[in-house]
């Protein structure tokens, strides 16, 4: 390690970090302490404004409602786009590359364009404020892309595998999940990260679809503005604990994740 | 790899293609049919054609707004792309402090848009916040709330801050794929550092780097939750972008048709830019 790279490189994470501290910082402070003037750290270290979360069905349903939409994208998006990536990685089949390329648009497509549709959508089949509303809203941007990034680390597995699997008289979907699963196990670990990530990030659908039993911790979070002003402790402490899982998910996938943000290509 | 041509691998495709076509395909149309129609309610609607394409077309707010995203998505590109490849060169190899490196980069990324919103408002205010107080110690006149410049370098810092690791991760990722004859061949060429950098590490991070300019252009175009938590749009329309626009014009102001038309050439105009990015990319290695 040289120093030349080294400090650059320190720079740039205490620039990531030290506006994370001071979010840290401020929820554990109380709203006096915060207003009363600048304090580096805590002087009177309080966990008040956890308690107002835990204790407040009003908030931390919003965490359970975020989790549970985020899970059910995941599992939708995986589920249908392991087959497809496979096909993709392995077969030529009439009007393949449009249709690749005609998912990937999806993925550049804007989610406020799709704000009042998607509300009309919902709301006429019944859907509207449900949870599953909402992860089936996410899939629009995470099933391309987790095609994508199946396909890629598809793509790595040598095909003569699948040939010998079928020789040895597996059949197909007994191959897939005895198999190749296992074999791209820690893409399908990253892939799941990814649309982990990108759901639990996304805040202008989850918002418009959902009034009250869905309603993402994101949206909750707009609660802290009252008549008396805004009560930053608890939004600091609301915010820290949305970081949370965020990382609990990073960590488990951490020795994945430098071939993960290559979408499987390197 | 040479693939086998089989038409049935159409029904493992099938799923993907019926969800798709569900969450996008359906809402596409509502949105195509809004948009050459004047509704009024359920019974009366109107076919109006053209007019809302023509009529969003000469309106100067869109034009105000189309030219700050523009600038915005021009500005974070010109910044985090080298600033990611620079940090991504920095970074270390292997080891316990390297997978370090890349969780704490990767921290930014995962926290929700409007939660990176509110990390800049905190940090950010003059009054309670460790940026905003310590620029106006410095005797700095700081305020992102009534300053247009302020405002923008605040929004174009937090997108800095949110974004430069994807960026980086990738890069880092495509650097680690260079094998290590290469550096050795460089070595014994004597080549220096900036002949590495472009002769060796640039290309074999080619790949990487087109899904980095595309990821980043895309979501700075469609950038809406973060202003809008840290702004609101202001001071006055300054960091209003597209995306909140069209937010004003279908959900406040509830003008569905030119919202719709709007819509369909913002949509059009992502489209256009991501392809004229991947074929510029994608053409020079052809040469």
């Amino acid at each position: 390690m040289n120093l030349r790279k080294t400090v650059p490189l320190l720079i740039y994470i205490l620039f990531l970090l030290v506006p994370i501290y001071w979010l840290l910082n401020m929820s554990f402070k109380s709203n006096t302490e915060i207003l009363g003037g600048l304090t580096l750290w805590p002087q009177q270290f309080t966990l008040d404004n956890y308690r107002v979360i835990f204790t407040d069905p009003s908030w931390y349903s919003g965490y359970i409602n975020s989790l549970y939409y985020v899970c059910l994208n995941t599992v939708i998006s995986l589920s249908v786009a392991l087959p497809a990536a496979y096909a993709f990685s392995r077969y030529r089949f009439l009007g393949d590359k449009h249709l690749f390329f005609w998912l990937l648009t999806n993925r550049m497509a804007p989610p406020a364009v799709f704000l009042l549709p998607f509300f009309q959508l919902y709301s006429s089949i019944g859907l509207f404020d449900t949870h599953i509303a909402v992860a089936l809203a996410h899939c629009l941007f995470n099933v391309p892309l987790a095609v994508w990034i199946l396909e890629g680390f598809m793509s790595g597995v040598p095909k003569e595998i699948d040939e010998t699997a079928y020789i040895d008289g597996y059949s197909f979907p007994r191959f897939f999940v005895k198999i190749f699963v296992p074999l791209i196990a820690s893409g399908i670990g990253v892939t799941a990260f990814f649309c982990f990530m990108f759901s639990w990030v996304e805040l202008l659908l989850a918002r418009t679809l959902t009034s009250v039993n869905a309603k993402p911790i994101a949206a909750v979070m707009t609660r802290t503005v009252s008549a008396s002003g805004i009560d930053w402790g608890v939004l600091a402490a609301a915010g820290v604990l949305t970081i949370i899982p965020g990382m609990l998910v990073i960590w488990f996938v951490r020795n994945h994740v430098a071939k993960g943000f290559a979408l499987g290509r390197v | 790899m040479n693939k086998v041509k089989n038409n049935k691998a159409w029904w493992l495709v099938l799923p993907v293609f019926l969800l798709v076509a569900f969450s996008a395909v359906i809402p596409m149309m509502t949105v195509v049919n809004y948009s050459v129609q004047d509704i009024f309610d359920q019974s009366s609607r109107y076919f109006v054609g053209a007019d809302w394409y023509r009529q969003v077309l000469q309106d100067p707010r869109l034009h105000d707004s189309l030219l700050r995203q523009f600038i915005y998505s021009a500005c974070v590109l010109l910044i985090e792309i080298p600033l990611g490849i620079a940090i991504a060169l920095t970074m270390p190899a292997k080891g316990r402090w390297s997978s370090l490196c890349l969780i704490v980069m990767a921290i930014p990324l995962l926290i929700p848009w409007n939660v990176v919103g509110t990390i800049w408002q905190i940090f950010g205010r003059a009054d309670i916040g460790l940026l905003g107080a310590s620029l106006n110690q410095l005797g700095i006149n700081y305020n992102y709330a009534s300053n247009t410049m302020d405002a923008w370098v605040t929004v174009l810092v937090m997108d800095v801050w949110h974004w430069t690791s994807l960026v980086a991760l990738l890069c880092y990722s495509g650097l680690r794929a260079i094998p290590d004859v290469y550096y050795q061949a460089a070595r014994i060429d004597r080549a220096s550092a900036w002949a590495v950098f472009r002769h060796i590490q640039l290309p074999k991070m080619k790949s990487v780097l087109l899904i980095a300019v595309m990821l980043r252009f895309m979501d700075s175009f469609m950038i809406y939750t973060e202003p809008f938590v840290l702004t609101g749009g202001g001071p006055g329309n300054a960091t209003t972008f597209l995306s909140q626009t069209l937010t004003q014009m279908a959900v406040g102001q509830f003008d569905l048709g030119p919202a719709a038309a709007f819509s369909l050439i913002y949509f059009l105009i992502i489209l256009l830019v991501s392809w004229l990015f991947y074929t510029a990319m994608t053409h020079t290695d052809k040469q």
